[in-house]
C-alpha cells in the first residue's frame, strides 16, 4: 500500500470538465475534477447515481457518447501522453491495451454469439501481432489466471453458458488480456451476489498486486471501498468534493456529505442497536444537474451549512497528508476531530 | 478549447421551457423536419376543409372550350381533357384523400387495439385465434387485400375505408400485443392485482394508455401508407368512383394518353400524393422521437 | 409470537415452474424455486427474508399476495386459508396485505397522477370516492412523508425515494395488517435509503403491522427485521432472531453470507471468500443438503440426505448436519 506512494502515476486527469446537452438543458456531468493513478495503485471514485463517477470513467477512455455528451476542458494523461490530444486511431490503440474497462452487467458487456476464448483472442490480436493460435493460448492462460476451472473447456463456451461470476471473471480476464497499465472498473461487482461478490473483488486485488496494473474502481458501496482501495474521492453533483488516503476518510471524513454517507449506512451486525433503530439520514434529495444551487451543491442538504455555503462554491483545500475537501467548515472539522 | 457558453446557448432557444410556445418553438428548431411534415399535413387538412373557399371552378363542371389547357394565370394547374380544372380537383381530392386516410387509419387501429389488448392481455386460446387469423392477413399483400376487397364490395367512399383499414389490423394488433405483453409483467400491473382490481379494468386502465405512443407513432406511419394505397386503388380503377376527384383517379386517367401533350396532368397529382405521403413520414419520425420516453430529459 | 395467533403462517409452500424445451415445448425439466418453506409471522414484527439471486424469496413473496400461485402447500392469514381461494373471494383479503416492489420506476403507471395512483385501491375497494377520497390520499401523501400538493404530479416528476414513498402510500392505502417488501430499498441510492427505512420503522411503530422483507442486502434486513430467515436454492436454512442469528450463525451458508459482506472499515481487510464456486442451477438442484456443494464442511452424509430445519436452540432454527443437526461448526469461521 505505502510502496505505491514512490511509484509514479500511470494516469492523471487535470481539471476534466465533461458537458451533457440533453432536451432540458445542459448539464455538467462532470465538473473540474483533478486525480492521479498510481502504478498499482487503486482509486475508489464514490458517489450516488448522477454524482458523475461512470461519466469520469468514460471521459478517461474517451467512450463519452456524443452527442449528447463532450469532453470540453482539462487534461487526461496517460504515461505521458494527453488522450485529449490523441485522433480517434491513436485512441483506439490505447483503448483495451494500455486503458481496459469492466462494467457492471457482465452479460451484456460480451457478445452473445462469439465464445468466450474468441473474445479474448480478438482482443489480443487486435493490439498485438500474434498468430491465432498463439493467442487462443494466451486466452486460456488469462481464464486460468483469473481463476475459471476447466479453461480450455470454457474458452469453448458462449456467454451465456457461463454463470455471473464466471461471466465477471471473462470480463475480467478479456480486460487484462493485453496487460493494461490503467484497468477502470464500473461497478463491477454490483450486479452480483454478495458471496460472489467476494470472490471477484478477492481476485482483482491480488490480479492487481501481481501485475501492477493502476485501478479505477467505481462504486457506491463503502464497504467495496474500504476492503479494496488505497485512495478515495467522493463525487457529489459532478464535483470532487472530498480525497483522501482510504484510512484518513474512513477515520475522519471532512466533507459533511462524506459523513452523511457513512452515517447512513447499516451496519452488520447491528448486536448492540434495538430492533428496529432508525438509522441517520440526509434529508432531502441528489440535486438535479440542470438545476443546481449557486454556491455548495450539497448545502441544501447539509446540516452544518452556514450562508456562505450558498453563496459561493467552497475551494477544494489541502487538510494536511493530502487530504483534500470542498468545504467552507472542513477545517472546524478536521480541528475538532 | 473555444470556450461556447452553451448554458445562455440554450435558454435562448428555450431548452428549459417544459411547456407552452416557447416549449414549441424550442421542439421545432430541435425537429425540424418532422415540423415541415407538420405543416405540410396541416396545410393539406385546411386545404380540405376550405376547398369551397380556395378552389376556383366546379371540379366537376365540364368546359370543353379549354380542354387540356396548360397552367396559366385563369388554370393553375392546367385542365385536364374534359377541360376542369386541376388545382380545384387536387384541392377536393385532398378531401377525398384524408377521409380515406384518417377513416381507414382510425378503423384499422381501433379494431387492432382492441384485437391486440385482447390477444396480448388474455392470452391462452384468445391470443392463439387472433394470432394465427393475423398471420393469415399479413401473409397476403396489402394492395391485392385491398383490391379484393374493394372488387367484392363494389366502390364506395365507406367500402374503400373498410378496404384499406382490414389489412392495417394485423400491424397495430401485433404491436399492441407486444406491448401488452411486456406491460403484464411490469410491477404496476402486479401492484394493480395485489389490490384486487379486476383485469378488464387493469387492462383499460394500465396497460391501454401506456401502450398510446408507439399506436400514435404507428398510425401516423400509417396515414402515409393508406393515402398511397386509396391513389394506388383509384389508379387501378377499384377506388372512389368518378366523377369525385381522387388523386390516384386523375393519375390513372391522364397518365397513358395524355402524359407526352399534358404532363401537368400527371405532375401535379403525383407531387399532392408525394407530398402528403412525405409529410406524414416527416412528422411520424418526430414523433417517435419525442415520444420515446428515453428522449426525454 | 407464540402465545398469540400469528398473522401469517406459510406451510411447506412448495414453487415449481416447468422448463420447456424443443420444438414440441415438452416439459424437460423442472425449476425448484420454492421447495417447502414454513414461517409464521407475528403481528407487528417484521421477517427478514434474505438469500442471494435464484434463492426462491421474491417467488414466497408473490406466492404469499398469489400473485404466483403456489404448486403445493398452505397459506394462512388470521388463520384463515388462502391458498385455494378463487379470485373473487380473495378480493376482501387483499385489502389486509399489500407489496411494495424493488423498482420504484416501474411500479407505477407512468399515465396516471400520484394522487390517482394512491387514490386507486380506495376506488376499487368502494372505500371512498370524490371529496373524501382526495382527503385520504392527502392524508396519505403526509403520512409518507410527500406534500398533498404534489398529488396531481406524474411519476416521473418524482425521485427514485420520492416514488418508493408513492408505493408506501398506495400500499397504505387500504390500511392492511402485512405488507411486503420486495427488495424496496435495493433500487435507491445509499442517502435515500436510510431516508426510506426509516420510514418504514416509523410507519410500523404507529400502525403495528408486519413485515415480510426481502432483500439481498443482509445489512438492510439486519437493520429492519426482527428475525431473519436464510434462504438457499428454494428453501429456508436458518432462522432466527436476529441478535442470534447475527451473533451464532449456524449454518455454513449463513456464516459464509456474513463474511462476505465488506465492512466499511479499511483496518479491517478480508477479503477472503468463504466459499467458492457459484449457486447451483434451481433447475437441478444438487441432491441432500443443496449447499454442500460449496460448503467447506460438506461430510458424506450432507451428499445423500437433507438436513430438516431443527430446534438448534431457542428459537434458533438451522437446517444442518453438524453436530448431531445443530448446526454449529466444530471449527471457527
Amino acid at each position: 500500500m505505502s510502496g505505491a506512494s514512490k511509484a509514479e502515476a500511470v494516469l492523471e486527469v487535470r481539471n476534466l470538465k465533461t458537458v451533457f446537452f440533453t432536451n432540458s438543458g445542459l448539464f455538467r456531468a462532470v465538473d473540474d475534477v483533478s486525480f492521479s493513478v498510481r502504478r498499482g495503485e487503486t482509486l475508489a471514485i464514490v458517489g450516488e447515481s448522477g454524482c458523475g463517477k461512470s461519466v469520469t470513467a468514460l471521459s478517461v477512455m474517451r467512450l463519452v457518447p456524443d452527442p449528447p455528451g463532450k469532453i470540453v476542458g482539462g487534461e487526461i494523461i496517460l504515461e505521458g501522453k494527453n488522450l485529449l490530444a490523441l485522433d480517434d486511431e491513436a485512441m483506439r490503440k490505447i483503448r483495451g491495451n494500455r486503458i481496459s474497462m469492466i462494467f457492471q452487467e457482465p452479460m451484456t458487456s460480451l457478445n452473445p454469439v462469439m465464445r468466450i476464448g474468441d473474445q479474448i483472442t480478438e482482443a489480443l490480436r487486435l493490439h498485438q501481432d500474434i498468430s491465432g493460435k498463439d493467442a487462443w493460448k494466451q486466452a486460456v492462460d488469462m481464464l486460468r489466471l483469473v481463476r475459471i476451472p476447466e479453461p480450455e473447456r470454457r474458452a469453448q463456451e458462449y456467454p451465456h453458458q457461463l454463470s455471473g461470476g464466471m461471466r465477471q471473471r471473462a470480463m475480467i480476464a478479456m480486460a487484462l488480456a493485453c496487460r493494461p497499465t490503467l484497468l477502470i472498473a464500473d461497478e463491477p461487482t454490483t450486479a452480483l451476489d454478495v458471496t460472489i461478490q467476494a470472490q471477484i473483488l478477492a481476485l482483482m486485488v491480488d490480479l492487481q498486486k501481481k501485475l501492477g496494473t493502476g485501478l479505477i474502481l467505481i462504486t457506491h458501496d463503502l464497504g467495496v471501498v474500504a476492503q479494496t482501495a488505497q485512495r478515495v474521492i467522493v463525487m457529489y453533483a459532478g464535483r470532487k468534493v472530498e480525497e483522501a488516503s482510504v484510512e484518513a476518510l474512513f477515520e475522519n471524513p471532512l466533507h459533511p456529505y462524506t459523513r452523511g454517507l457513512m452515517a447512513s449506512i447499516p451496519a452488520v451486525p447491528s448486536l448492540d442497536a434495538k430492533a428496529d433503530a432508525r438509522l441517520v439520514e440526509i434529508p432531502g434529495m441528489v440535486p438535479s444537474l440542470t438545476k443546481l444551487p449557486t454556491g455548495c451543491a450539497f448545502a441544501p442538504r447539509c446540516r452544518f451549512a452556514v450562508p456562505r455555503c450558498r453563496e459561493e462554491y467552497p475551494p477544494l483545500g489541502d487538510f494536511g497528508g493530502r487530504h483534500l475537501a470542498a468545504c467552507w467548515r472542513a477545517g472546524e472539522m478536521a480541528e475538532a476531530s | 478549447m473555444a470556450v461556447i457558453n452553451f448554458d445562455a446557448e440554450l435558454r435562448r432557444a428555450g431548452a428549459e421551457a417544459t411547456h407552452g410556445w416557447r416549449r414549441l418553438t424550442f421542439l421545432a428548431q430541435r425537429y425540424l423536419l418532422g415540423t415541415i411534415g407538420l405543416v405540410i399535413m396541416v396545410l393539406f387538412v385546411a386545404m380540405a376543409l376550405s376547398a369551397d373557399l380556395i378552389s376556383r371552378y366546379d371540379p366537376l363542371a365540364v368546359d370543353s372550350a379549354h380542354r387540356l389547357a396548360a397552367p396559366d394565370a385563369r388554370h393553375w394547374f392546367g385542365t385536364d381533357s374534359f377541360g376542369r380544372d386541376v388545382w380545384s380537383r387536387i384541392i377536393y381530392g385532398a378531401r377525398i384523400s384524408l377521409a380515406v386516410g384518417l377513416g381507414s387509419t382510425a378503423l384499422g387501429a381501433s379494431i387492432g387495439v382492441i384485437v391486440g389488448l385482447a390477444s396480448g392481455y388474455l392470452s391462452g386460446w384468445v391470443d392463439l385465434l387472433f394470432q394465427r387469423i393475423t398471420d393469415i392477413l399479413q401473409s397476403l399483400p396489402l394492395l391485392v387485400l385491398a383490391l379484393v376487397m374493394t372488387a367484392a364490395l363494389g366502390p364506395s367512399l365507406p367500402n374503400v375505408i373498410i378496404a384499406i383499414a382490414i389489412p392495417l389490423i394485423p400491424t397495430v394488433a401485433r404491436v399492441i400485443r407486444a406491448n401488452t405483453l411486456a406491460l403484464r409483467e411490469l410491477p404496476f400491473v402486479e401492484a394493480a392485482k395485489s389490490i384486487g382490481m379486476s383485469e378488464m379494468r387493469i387492462a383499460l386502465r394500465h396497460v391501454l394508455p401506456n401502450t398510446l405512443a408507439p399506436l400514435i407513432v404507428l398510425a401516423t406511419a400509417q396515414l402515409g401508407s393508406t393515402i398511397l394505397t386509396e391513389a394506388s386503388l383509384s389508379f387501378l380503377g377499384l377506388g372512389i368512383p368518378e366523377p369525385y376527384p381522387s388523386w390516384g383517379r386523375m393519375l390513372s386517367e391522364s397518365a397513358a394518353e395524355y402524359v407526352r401533350v399534358a404532363p401537368w396532368l400527371v405532375i401535379f397529382p403525383g407531387i399532392a400524393i408525394s407530398l402528403a405521403v412525405f409529410g406524414t413520414n416527416l412528422f411520424g419520425d418526430a414523433l417517435r422521437d419525442i415520444l420515446d420516453p428515453r428522449q426525454r430529459g | 409470537m407464540s402465545e398469540a395467533q400469528p398473522l401469517l403462517e406459510v406451510t411447506d409452500l412448495v414453487k415449481h415452474y416447468p422448463v420447456r424445451g424443443g420444438v414440441l415445448r415438452r416439459q424437460v425439466g423442472t425449476v425448484h424455486a420454492v421447495d417447502g418453506v414454513s414461517f409464521s409471522l407475528a403481528p407487528g414484527e417484521t421477517l427478514g427474508l434474505v438469500g442471494e439471486s435464484g434463492c426462491g424469496k421474491s417467488t414466497v413473496a408473490r406466492s404469499v399476495l398469489r400473485l404466483v400461485e403456489p404448486s403445493s402447500g398452505e397459506i394462512r392469514l388470521n388463520g384463515e386459508a388462502i391458498t385455494r381461494l378463487s379470485k373473487s373471494e380473495l378480493r376482501p383479503y387483499r385489502r389486509s396485505m399489500q407489496i411494495v416492489f424493488q423498482d420504484p420506476f416501474a411500479s407505477l403507471n407512468p399515465r396516471m397522477t400520484a394522487g390517482d395512483i394512491v387514490g386507486e385501491p380506495l376506488t376499487v375497494h368502494g372505500l371512498a370516492s370524490g371529496e373524501r377520497k382526495q382527503e385520504r390520499v392527502a392524508e396519505l401523501f403526509q403520512q409518507v412523508g410527500l406534500r398533498p400538493d404534489q398529488m396531481k404530479n406524474y411519476p416521473h416528476q418524482f425521485s427514485g425515494g420520492q416514488r418508493q414513498r408513492i408505493c408506501i402510500a398506495r400500499a397504505l392505502s387500504l390500511g392492511p395488517s402485512l405488507i411486503v417488501c420486495d427488495e424496496p430499498v435495493s433500487a435507491l441510492d445509499v442517502s435515500i435509503q436510510a431516508q426510506v427505512i426509516n420510514l418504514l420503522i416509523d410507519l410500523q411503530r404507529q400502525r403495528n403491522f408486519s413485515y415480510l422483507f426481502i432483500a439481498h442486502d443482509l445489512a438492510v434486513v439486519a437493520h429492519i427485521s426482527h428475525r431473519v430467515a436464510v434462504m438457499y436454492l428454494g428453501r429456508i436454512v436458518e432462522i432466527s432472531d436476529k441478535a442470534e442469528l447475527f451473533a451464532n450463525p449456524r449454518h455454513p451458508y449463513t456464516q459464509a453470507l456474513l463474511a462476505s459482506v465488506p465492512v466499511a472499515n479499511p483496518r479491517i481487510r478480508r477479503l477472503t471468500p468463504l466459499v467458492e464456486g457459484d449457486v447451483p442451477s434451481p433447475i437441478n438442484p444438487p441432491s441432500g443438503c443443496a449447499f454442500h456443494t460449496r460448503c467447506r464442511y460438506a461430510m458424506d452424509r450432507c451428499k445423500l440426505e437433507r438436513p430438516p430445519l431443527v430446534e438448534a436452540s431457542a428459537g434458533h432454527q438451522v437446517a444442518c448436519w453438524l453436530n448431531d443437526g445443530t448446526g454449529r461448526a466444530n471449527t471457527n469461521p
